[in-house]
């Protein structure tokens, strides 16, 4: 048994889910989605136990390119984020009613096809066709099923589409380089190139550019709203959830040990970046009247921390930005649930709009009320193991660095208790608002029950992580 | 060789066919001639038989029996469309089917030439058949003029070829291709030489349509039926590009440092005139013209390291051409009735039907070099070839061009998944449907496995 099984298990299930009518598409989608979960699970065990789950095949000769998978305690902590999260978006769209269902599930399950691809190649021109692969899914997922305006949706998307692809292409350029020297691109015989500084710097900025307009870090970040307004909340949690970790795993997996020079050379730049975007995020967050856009303006400035944490390039940021990886990825895909929820019932997503839902519906309050204290990272919750993890590294590079990242849950916790207030809160709205429903309830108390019980005990994941740390570790300082 | 006898064998067949009152059975049986033409050339190329005929006029290497196997597969789809396409025409179908076969004639001997006197031999064949298939929309005043144009300007160009040609033998007092091999070998040879050679060049590329010899290309291909369009853009474009590969290989041209430079010039300014020009198009014919030019670009990117780019140009010559035949089988099928090709006949093409449409969309994303289509190894084995030549430049002026390609691929696909659908759904015969579904399936095939193809050179 090896990686490559839940990659076939959830191609098989995009294709069954085609094929099996509009109908039960969404269940098929969903049993196959809890069958990568268990495949996954079952992985884990293997890997802890000790046993080799990797896969490297020959695949093509000419450029030597490897069908190679390779398996350690990082991408297995992401493989288990794809392969949880996904099963929960599934389930979160029973409530929701798509046209033409079979394609829509069906690109749900070939994205988490991709993704997982991404998270687990060890070749990079494998990890590049993964990469890529991810992006049609989601371009036709917010084009086709998107709401709003269609023209204003359509260029949206067009232009997070294109902005993407154009980063990547640079990577691949940054590829084509490595390959005329290393003559592979396996990531251990990459990682083992003795690259100039000079050389360090182009690399390292072409794969910047690619990872910095997908995760995404400012200026690069002018897509993201619209498109995660426009998408269908499936779409906006996919990207949010999953998708924007493809951008800050590769800067752990590719950038950093490839390029560890460059990256100690700009690291001030790198992490100032990294930061202002916690902050411009946080501004702007307040401002927001959509909520929608005021939660992508909030991931905005959360992913903005960690990527700070990655390029602090110490073993607590690394492992600190891969707990707030997983912990965001479960908040924000609860976060645009209740916004869906809501959405549901209202029709809108105008924070004016809304209002007095408390007296109506008390357990959706109460639930909106722990996501939103676990996305400000209230003590107890996993998103304090990591956002505090992440800002004590931040401190041992420049403490100042640490104070401007501590913004992010000052400003975090005004924003959110605001819009909570304004959302929530207040007069009772003429309007009736249901309470949820068993469907949607699970889906809350899952992401809630996970989010805690890692913030009590994050051992599990921690302990999963840090030998792959100290692996990529070894990688970054190997010039010194 | 034999595919050569075999092929112009076929076409006099088809020609013939009329009288035996064949017409009805006539595309069917030209395929199967086709298939089997395929089959043998094949088989030539396991067989690894060099052979050189008729006083050296021929000589077939694998360059040659590759290449021809992938002009046969185009002539093969081209002529099934031509059974729909032409129904209205029953009288003249023998006539178009025998130009297509006439026309694979000339391109296999453009590819298989061991003699400058026989490889002008083949441009001619090829050209003059496509002269005609762009003018065969008699009453159609478009397409008059693409004849016109296309042959006043290919006229121009076959007049430097020749003299090209003719300063060539000037120098060296031979056409033979291995002759002048030899002594272009030599370190002093008199100017006539590179004039020559620059003559041949500018030809060739006018015949690719690369900037600054394309201006004929986006009138020629709006102007001409459809069908030919596709002829044009996907099988001549190919030949051509082999064949100027072949001659420039064999001209022992580098290193010379100002060939390589005008290269350079030349494939980025194909490349970012095309895509822009392409972005401002509402005929998708045009589009697909402007591409063409951009993709010329891409292609010359090989004319950089000659030495061993074969077999990268035979894959992107593949991928190129196989997608591009998916994305005409969809466009003819579209607009066959609508007297024209603007972009808002395809609104609502994913609703109306979904597999036309997921074709298409399939063939652009190729072209755009999206992976597990062929196009993206295509595209980055030019790439990483093209770096390790040192041209650096060239590749990020590629990857620029590559995602501004996106943006007019893009317009198609939007209007196809986003607008409503403004006429009824109409029947699209079976054949639009077999030969999108296997030409694209054959891109995503060489695209998972592109050994298969670029190791064919090997």
């Amino acid at each position: 048994m090896n990686v490559s099984l839940i990659l076939i298990i959830l191609l098989i299930g995009a294709l069954a889910t085609f094929l099996s009518g509009d109908k039960f598409a969404s269940k098929v989608a969903l049993l196959f989605s809890l069958a990568a979960l268990g495949c996954a699970s079952v992985l884990v065990n293997h890997f802890l136990g000790g046993i080799d789950i990797s896969l490297n095949n020959p695949w093509i000769l000419q450029p030597n390119v490897s069908f190679a998978l390779k398996a350690d305690g990082l991408s297995l902590a992401m493989v288990l984020l794809t392969a949880s999260l996904t099963p929960i978006i599934i389930f979160s769209g029973f409530g929701n009613h798509f046209e033409k269902s079979k394609n829509f599930y069906a690109l749900v399950l070939f994205m988490a096809f991709a993704m997982t691809g991404t998270f687990l190649a060890a070749d990079g021109l494998l990890y590049y066709i993964f990469w890529e692969l991810a992006l049609i899914p989601i371009y036709f997922i917010a084009l086709v099923w998107g709401n709003g305006d269609a023209e204003e949706r359509k260029k949206a998307v067009v232009k997070f589409f294109i902005y993407t692809l154009g980063g990547s292409l640079f990577m691949l350029v940054a590829f084509a380089y490595l390959y005329t020297k290393a003559g592979s691109f396996l990531l251990t015989d990459l990682t083992k190139l003795n690259l100039s500084a000079t050389e360090q710097t182009w690399i390292f900025f072409a794969f910047f550019l690619a990872y910095a307009i997908k995760i995404p870090i400012i200026p690069f970040h002018t897509w993201q709203a619209k498109v995660y307004q426009k998408a269908p909340t499936i779409g906006t949690m996919l990207l949010s959830g999953i998708m924007l970790k493809m951008g800050l795993y590769s800067v752990i997996r590719w950038q950093l040990p490839i390029a560890p020079l460059a990256a100690k050379t700009y690291m001030p730049i790198l992490i100032g970046l990294s930061i202002a975007g916690v902050i411009y995020g946080s501004i702007v967050a307040l401002r927001q009247k959509d909520l929608k856009k005021l939660l992508a303006y909030s991931s905005l400035a959360h992913v903005g921390l960690i990527a700070a944490g990655c390029y602090t390039l110490t073993a607590d940021g690394l492992s600190g930005a891969v707990s707030q990886m997983i912990a965001h990825g479960f908040v924000i895909v609860g976060l645009f649930f209740a916004a869906e929820v809501i959405f549901r019932r209202f029709g809108t997503y105008k924070i004016d709009e809304l209002g007095g839902i408390r007296t109506q519906a008390s357990k959706f309050t109460s639930m909106f009320m722990i996501l939103v204290l676990a996305s400000v990272a209230l003590p107890g919750t996993f998103n304090f193991v990591g956002e505090f993890t992440v800002l004590y590294s931040l401190s041992q590079v420049n403490i100042w660095f640490a104070v401007l990242g501590g913004t992010t849950i000052i400003l975090g916790a005004y924003y959110m208790l605001k819009m909570f207030q304004n959302v929530m809160l207040g007069e009772t709205n003429t309007k009736v608002f249901a309470d949820v429903t068993t469907s949607e309830a699970i889906v809350f108390v899952i992401l809630i029950a996970f989010l805690l019980f890692y913030g009590l005990y994050p051992k599990p994941i921690v302990d999963l992580v840090s030998p792959s740390i100290k692996e990529i570790l070894t990688q970054i300082n190997r010039f010194n | 060789m034999n595919t050569l006898i075999a092929i112009s064998a076929l076409g006099v067949f088809c020609l013939i066919a009329e009288i035996f009152n064949l017409r009805k059975a006539l595309v069917p049986i030209t395929i199967l001639g086709l298939l089997g033409i395929l089959g043998s050339t094949l088989h030539l190329y396991s067989i690894a038989e060099l052979s050189s005929d008729y006083n050296n006029m021929i000589f077939a290497d694998k360059y040659a029996d590759a290449f021809s196997s992938l002009f046969i597969l185009l002539t093969i789809f081209l002529v099934a469309m031509s059974h729909d396409v032409y129904k209205e025409h029953q009288t003249k179908i023998s006539d178009y089917v025998a130009i297509k076969v006439f026309l694979l004639a000339g391109a296999v001997a453009m590819v298989s030439f061991a003699n400058l006197s026989m490889y002008f031999l083949g441009i001619e064949t090829l050209s003059i058949a496509l002269y005609i298939l762009a003018g065969s929309s008699r009453l159609n005043i478009k397409s008059n003029e693409a004849g016109m144009k296309y042959f006043l300007m290919g006229s121009f160009a076959s007049g430097f070829i020749l003299f090209g040609i003719c300063l060539i033998y000037g120098t060296f007092g031979t056409f033979d291709l291995k002759e002048i091999t030899e002594f272009s070998g030599a370190l002093d040879k008199a100017v006539w030489f590179s004039i020559g050679v620059s003559l041949i060049t500018i030809g060739m590329l006018f015949k690719i349509a690369a900037v600054p010899f394309h201006f004929w290309a986006p009138d020629v291909y709006e102007g001409a039926p459809s069908l030919v369009t596709a002829t044009m853009s996907t099988l001549a474009k190919v030949v051509a590009f082999a064949s100027l590969y072949k001659l420039l290989a064999a001209m022992n041209l580098f290193p010379t440092i100002q060939f390589q430079n005008i290269i350079v010039v030349i494939s980025i300014l194909s490349m970012t005139v095309g895509n822009i020009m392409a972005l401002r198009q509402q005929n998708v014919k045009r589009m697909l013209a402007f591409s063409g030019i951009s993709h010329a670009g891409f292609m010359l990117m090989t004319v950089l390291s000659i030495a061993n780019a074969a077999g990268n140009l035979l894959y992107y010559t593949f991928a190129y051409a196989l997608a591009g035949i998916a994305a005409f089988a969809v466009v003819i099928s579209v607009t066959k009735d609508k007297g024209n090709e603007d972009v808002t006949n395809f609104n609502g093409l994913g609703k109306t039907n979904p597999l036309m449409a997921a074709v298409l969309t399939m063939s652009l994303l190729s072209m755009a070099g999206i992976p597990i289509f062929a196009g993206f190894f295509a595209k980055f084995n030019l790439f990483t070839q093209t770096i390790q030549a040192g041209y650096l430049v060239v590749v990020i002026a590629g990857v620029i061009n590559s995602i501004i390609s996106v943006g007019y691929y893009f317009k198609l696909i939007l209007a196809m998944y986003t607008k409503e659908p403004a006429a009824e759904k109409q029947a699209t015969p079976f054949v639009y449907y077999a030969v999108g579904v296997v030409a694209i399936g054959l891109n995503i095939a060489i695209g998972l496995y592109p050994t298969v193809i670029s190791n064919l050179l090997k």
